[in-house]
């Protein structure tokens, strides 16, 4: 699988280094509530299909990305710096 | 035998090789196969199961027969396809599964027990009596069962992988894979023409065809040699494309040298990545057999590599050739062998119109109902609307039509698809994306349909890469229509072979269909169709078409079974190549390293770091007598440790105090100047993740301490937060851990041993405890913070990594003097467990900052990573373990890591569980071993005894919970 | 007092040539990473202070002796000269110069020997001279940036020399093998 990071260009998933769900992107405020916490560390879609996701571009640029990736067909639609996404 | 005159063979390199004890002759060219061929050895191998004999029934790798070892001790390569493995001098190879000898094997008896070995007979005859099973069943099948064996000795040769990247990918060089990558070659692309073959042109060196009036296999080398020529253009032989993945990357294993004894330094094979952006596939097609009566016997062969061997080899693999067909390519044998003047006895053509091609005879509208000859083929029987008849033979050339090698087209989740009009499947356009099937591979025989195909493919994938293709002329050639009439297996009694490497005959699959395993996946595993190395190459449609028809339905709707990769075997080395031994990471090591190992330091792994255990002294004979001295110099004089490998991080910005705050719990926008302090670090979910210490060294500059194993997941934790948390804070992250050799300097000494080594001398004043500063040491700069891990007045001292050596053999000398040495890990561990310090073993993930007794250190005043989720319910509540230092109070003094804590008194089960030990240590200081632990409500129970238990050791030991700081509670000794 | 000797990453190691290719440890003088800050404009300041471009992602610019090396997200490193006091408004400043175990490989087949360990496209029509990389070589991230023709610059750090030297020589070995 190849990775279009936005300041490298392609580069193959062995460079990156997966997190998981973007939703990460988004943390709460600490007043948020239990359910708003929850929902940020543990519960996931899971669905078939596009996904936002961070990856990091550790053994590149080191830039976070979110990446839009299909996870049945793998298929990378989109990848951009995780500070322009949040 | 050779036939004279024919052939692409170079008779003047003669070439001596090994096969079975007796020495061989062949040529430059030969393959094993044709060489045996050309001396008549027809008897070759036996087979998996029956072990009936067997010999060479392709000239490609999808060769299920002919299996041979090739090479002795740690050069041994088992199940290698004599038609694959190229002759060389000196080349020694070996038949496999057969003892004691190929000739007269015992196990042949599993032939005459054949009738008890089908479908499923492991599930129905290994049942009973239970105890059989791991006694005799078990070891009776893995003995008998199985391929060649490995060698006892690891593999002596390199392996490698490598990288490749083209526009185009183009995989196959037959007439449809040379022609798309001249077209897209000519326009400027980058082109990887890839082959599994050591000679490009597939079946062009096969055949007799003519290109543009030229024979096929010139015009071949003539396309080979152009793009030879051009910059732009990598040709692979030897190269199987393995699997294609995601993102337009494909697999692909080069064997680079089973042509030849190996040179010195090279590698035995090579394991490709290609990145491509577009792909042509033009693999060919793999000719499929027709299944009647003991059709595996030696001398059955495929009709395309009958006239392999013949136009390439210049081999006759039969004074008598019959023909077996329900096709028109494969009367290409008989015409072939006729023009070389070989003997053909008769065509057997199961269509009822079929005509001769050429001077020979046909017998139209029959089939081949047996074979005779039990260690080679001696004659035929033949049924037909003219009756029966027995035809004297020794080499049987069948065709039951071709398969397009579709293969690879699946690796992504792809179906193929049925066609009607060569009754086999194609690929699904688009079933890997970027890539387009062409020519045989894709359902197209004729040559002129593949050059075709070839060229249009590679236009087509030129107009995706954004580049103008020329307009190439595609050369004239046969354009002879492809007919067929379906014939999968001839009814009739007996045994008829589907799939010749793991002896699946016709009756096991329709036994698997009356039991109902009629679906395509339970029948392969059923009756193990297609689950050997060649993984059914020329078998699969046949037993679906046979399962097709004993279930009533068609084969499109029985379907296929899932092509995954590799799409030829790989050896583990070659995947594993780069990673053996301490190969699979990279060793990193201190600047202290080298003196280390003079100092016959037995190093431990720590990370990818190596840090030294203890350095034994002359007439020491354990590691503890090690260690209690080096603890003494600590606690006594002075002792130096390398410290280096912590991970050390550089942030810099206005906002850098800001970030501190955040990610630690406490506060670090307050810290001044010229101090450090000691920081807790959270994950988001409220867990401990990581300590150290926190040094501010301007009003915008700080630097990070992690501890060795967190510091890569620290450093990219800190880019998170600033990167995608808060990216409108100024701050920048850079790891310095690799600039600075740091050096722990402890004990009552450590001032006194600095202040003989600093430019400018120190004092309690000037440096107090948990200050930092910059200093001046030997002229060079370097920076020193007052921090300790062992309890004792200490240092630690930092230089410009290039000194690091220099430094430490300096301040080990200096320490020699004052009764102090170097310590290592293991009193280091002792040092800090006296203090009650922690490391990751006792915050493994599981602990918060209330079990470690740092709740005090969760800062009211601000939000930071952790907070919130640190407050919920199940993290602050009464009964969670809690960190304690254990002493052992009984006969027994010894304590564990990993052992369990029990109430005292009562049975060691879960019901009494207490906690557990994370450290522990023999302490020179108190004379017996402390530890510390994990033990429900423990905080409040000091002075309670309980019982340690280690089940794994079988030692039980009381201990005494006590507070987890053994020595100086106070703390003056590091303040001093 | 104590006098300090200086050692370098390979310890000294002198030039090692296998086939075509030849290996050498290079100093590349001071190296300084700089990280400029949120809204400075950088550009015109070091090119004043250093006489080279700052080089935007995947360049290197300046010559042996000075270079700039773009060293990943919002980092360039600058090799050989100590920086200008005047950067220093401008970014954060990281001294690195013995943080790096540095290599030159050069020689005929250079791209072949970095096919074995590198995962990107080294080849001169994708990868030209002045251009420079952050990627893996083997299992060590690294720097890769081609400085001539047939010679690449490459960094790791400094503690894996040992493991940088064994896996560049462990594929130069295997490509002057090949026939």
């Amino acid at each position: 699988m190849r990775i279009p990071c936005p300041i490298c260009g392609a580069r193959d998933r062995r460079e990156f280094y997966y997190q998981g769900a973007a939703v990460a992107l988004a943390r709460p405020a600490p007043d948020a509530g239990e359910a708003a916490w929850d929902d940020y560390l543990h519960l996931r879609e899971n669905s078939a299909g596009d996904l936002d996701e961070l990856w990091s571009h550790d053994a590149g640029c080191g830039a976070w990305l979110r990446v839009t990736r299909n996870v049945s067909s793998h298929e990378v639609k989109a990848a951009v710096l995780a500070r322009d996404a949040s | 035998m050779r036939v004279e005159g024919k052939g692409l063979i170079d008779r003047s390199q003669r070439l001596s090789f090994q096969f079975d004890g007796n020495t061989y002759r062949g040529f430059g060219g030969d393959t094993l196969a044709s060489a045996l061929l050309a001396n008549d050895v027809r008897h070759v191998a036996r087979s998996f199961k029956y072990h009936r004999a067997r010999g060479i029934l392709t000239a490609g790798s999808e060769e299920p027969n002919a299996l041979v070892t090739v090479g002795r001790g740690p050069d041994t390569d088992p199940n290698v396809r004599a038609t694959v493995q190229e002759i060389y001098d000196g080349l020694e190879a070996r038949p496999q599964n057969a003892w004691p000898s190929l000739g007269f094997d015992l196990l042949s008896v599993n032939d005459l027990a054949a009738p008890f070995l089908g479908a499923g007979f492991y599930y129905k005859t290994f049942m009973w009596p239970r105890a059989f099973w791991e006694r005799l069943y078990e070891p009776f099948i893995r003995r008998a069962a199985g391929l060649g064996a490995l060698g006892a000795e690891a593999d002596g040769d390199h392996y490698e992988k490598a990288y490749a990247f083209c526009d185009l990918l183009v995989v196959g060089a037959g007439p449809a894979g040379l022609m798309a990558a001249l077209t897209a070659a000519r326009a400027g692309a980058r082109v990887i023409l890839a082959d599994e073959d050591f000679v490009m042109g597939g079946r062009l060196n096969a055949e007799t065809l003519e290109i543009g009036g030229a024979p096929g296999h010139a015009w071949a080398a003539e396309a080979v040699a152009e793009l030879a020529a051009m910059d732009t253009v990598r040709l692979m032989t030897r190269t199987t494309v393995t699997g294609a993945y995601d993102g337009g990357t494909f697999g692909a294993l080069e064997r680079v040298a089973h042509h030849r004894t190996r040179p010195e330094g090279g590698v035995k094979e090579t394991f490709w990545r290609i990145v491509a952006r577009r792909s042509v596939l033009a693999a060919g097609a793999l000719e499929r057999h027709i299944a009647f009566r003991n059709n595996d016997r030696p001398g059955v062969m495929m009709a395309g590599a009958v006239r392999a061997y013949l136009n390439r080899w210049g081999v006759a693999p039969g004074k008598a050739i019959t023909v077996f067909a329900n096709n028109d390519d494969a009367h290409r044998t008989a015409r072939d062998m006729v023009e070389a003047g070989v003997h053909v006895a008769a065509v057997v053509d199961s269509r009822a119109d079929a005509v001769a091609q050429g001077d020979y005879r046909v017998i139209a509208g029959s089939q081949v109902t047996g074979a005779e000859g039990r260690r080679g083929l001696e004659a035929i029987s033949v049924d037909g609307p003219a009756g029966s008849e027995k035809i004297a033979t020794d080499c049987l050339a069948v065709s039951g039509g071709w398969n397009p090698t579709v293969h690879v087209t699946c690796h992504m989740n792809g179906r193929p698809t049925w066609s009607d009009d060569i009754a086999s499947f194609v690929p699904t356009p688009g079933a890997i994306p970027g890539m387009i099937a062409a020519g045989a591979c894709n359902g197209a025989f004729s040559t002129a349909a593949c050059l075709a195909a070839g060229a249009s493919a590679a236009r087509e994938s030129l107009e995706a890469l954004g580049l103008r293709a020329e307009d190439s002329i595609v050369p004239t050639a046969e354009d002879a229509p492809y007919a067929i009439a379906p014939l999968w297996a001839v009814p009739g009694k007996g045994r008829a072979w589907l799939d010749f490497q793991n002896d699946v005959t016709v009756k096991d699959v329709k036994q698997a269909a009356a039991e109902n395993y009629a679906s395509v996946e339970h029948m392969k595993r059923y009756t193990t169709q297609g689950m050997a190395t060649d993984q059914g190459k020329n078998s699969n449609v046949a037993a679906l078409a046979v399962l097709a028809d004993a279930t009533g339905r068609g084969i499109p709707e029985t379907g296929t079974t899932t092509f995954r990769p590799p799409f030829g075997p790989v050896a583990l080395a070659a995947l594993g190549a780069g990673a053996q031994g301490t190969g699979f990471a990279p060793e990193r090591k201190t600047t202290s390293h080298a003196a280390s190992m003079d100092m016959k330091a037995p190093m431990i792994a720590a990370g990818l770091w190596y840090r030294p255990s203890y350095f034994p002294r002359d007439g020491e004979t354990s590691w503890r007598q090690s260690c209690d001295r080096e603890v003494g110099y600590v606690r006594e004089a002075v002792g130096v440790c390398d410290v280096s490998t912590l991970g050390k991080i550089d942030i810099q910005g206005p906002d850098a105090g800001k970030l501190l705050d955040f990610v630690y719990t406490n506060m670090f926008s307050t810290l001044k100047e010229g101090r450090v302090r000691y920081g807790l670090m959270l994950r988001e979910d409220g867990f401990v993740m990581d300590d150290g210490t926190t040094a501010r060294l301007g009003p915008a500059h700080f630097v990070m301490t992690t501890t060795t194993a967190a510091a890569g997941q620290v450093m990219r934790h800190l880019e998170f937060v600033s990167q995608a948390l808060h990216p409108e804070w100024d701050v920048r992250i850079m790891s310095v851990t690799e600039q600075w050799a740091q050096f722990a300097v402890a004990g009552p000494q450590a001032r006194a041993l600095l202040n003989g080594m600093l430019d400018q001398p120190i004092d309690n004043e000037s440096w107090p405890f948990m200050a930092c500063g910059a200093i001046s040491i030997g002229g060079v700069t370097g920076r020193l913070f007052r921090i300790s891990f062992s309890g004792e007045h200490a240092y630690e001292v930092a230089v410009p990594a290039r000194f690091g050596a220099s430094l430490f053999a300096a301040l080990v000398e200096a320490a020699d003097t004052m009764g102090g040495g170097a310590y290592g890990m293991e009193a280091l561990n002792v040092l800090r467990i006296e203090k009650g310090f922690i490391t990751h073993s006792e915050i493994d993930g599981r602990v918060t900052a209330a079990d470690i007794g740092m709740a005090r250190m969760l800062s009211a005043k601000k939000d930071f990573i952790g907070k919130t989720m640190a407050a919920r319910p199940g993290l602050v509540e009464q009964g969670r373990a809690q960190l304690v230092g254990l002493k052992p109070v009984g006969p027994v003094r010894q304590l564990t890591g990993g052992a369990k804590i029990y109430t005292d008194g009562e049975e060691p089960v879960r019901a009494h569980d207490q906690g557990y030990v994370t450290s522990v240590g023999f302490s020179p200081s108190f004379g017996h071993f402390l530890g510390l632990g994990f033990v429900r409500d423990g905080q409040a129970r000091h002075g309670e005894v309980l019982q340690m238990v280690d089940h794994l050791r079988d030692i039980r030991t009381r201990v005494e919970i006590c507070d987890p700081v053994f020595l100086d509670p106070e703390g003056g000794r590091a303040r001093g | 007092m104590v006098d300090l000797v200086a050692e370098t990453p390979l310890r000294g190691m002198t030039e090692t040539t296998i086939g075509t290719v030849t290996l050498a440890e290079v100093d590349l003088g001071t190296l300084t990473s700089i990280a400029p800050y949120t809204g400075k404009t950088i550009g015109d300041v070091f090119k004043d202070a250093h006489g080279m471009a700052w080089p935007g992602p995947g360049r290197a610019t300046g010559k042996t002796g000075a270079r700039a090396i773009w060293f990943g997200r919002e980092m360039v490193m600058l090799a050989g000269p100590e920086p200008d006091a005047a950067l220093n408004a401008y970014g954060a400043m990281t001294l690195q110069s013995d943080a790096w175990a540095c290599v030159t490989l050069s020689g005929a087949e250079v791209e072949a020997v970095l096919a074995r360990l590198v995962p990107l496209d080294l080849s001169a029509e994708a990868f030209k001279r002045g251009h420079t990389a952050r990627t893996l070589i083997q299992h060590m991230t690294g720097s890769v940036t081609r400085i001539g023709a047939d010679t690449f610059l490459l960094m790791v750090f400094r503690s894996m020399a040992g493991t940088l030297r064994h896996d560049l020589e462990r594929a130069m070995e295997s490509v002057a093998a090949r026939l």
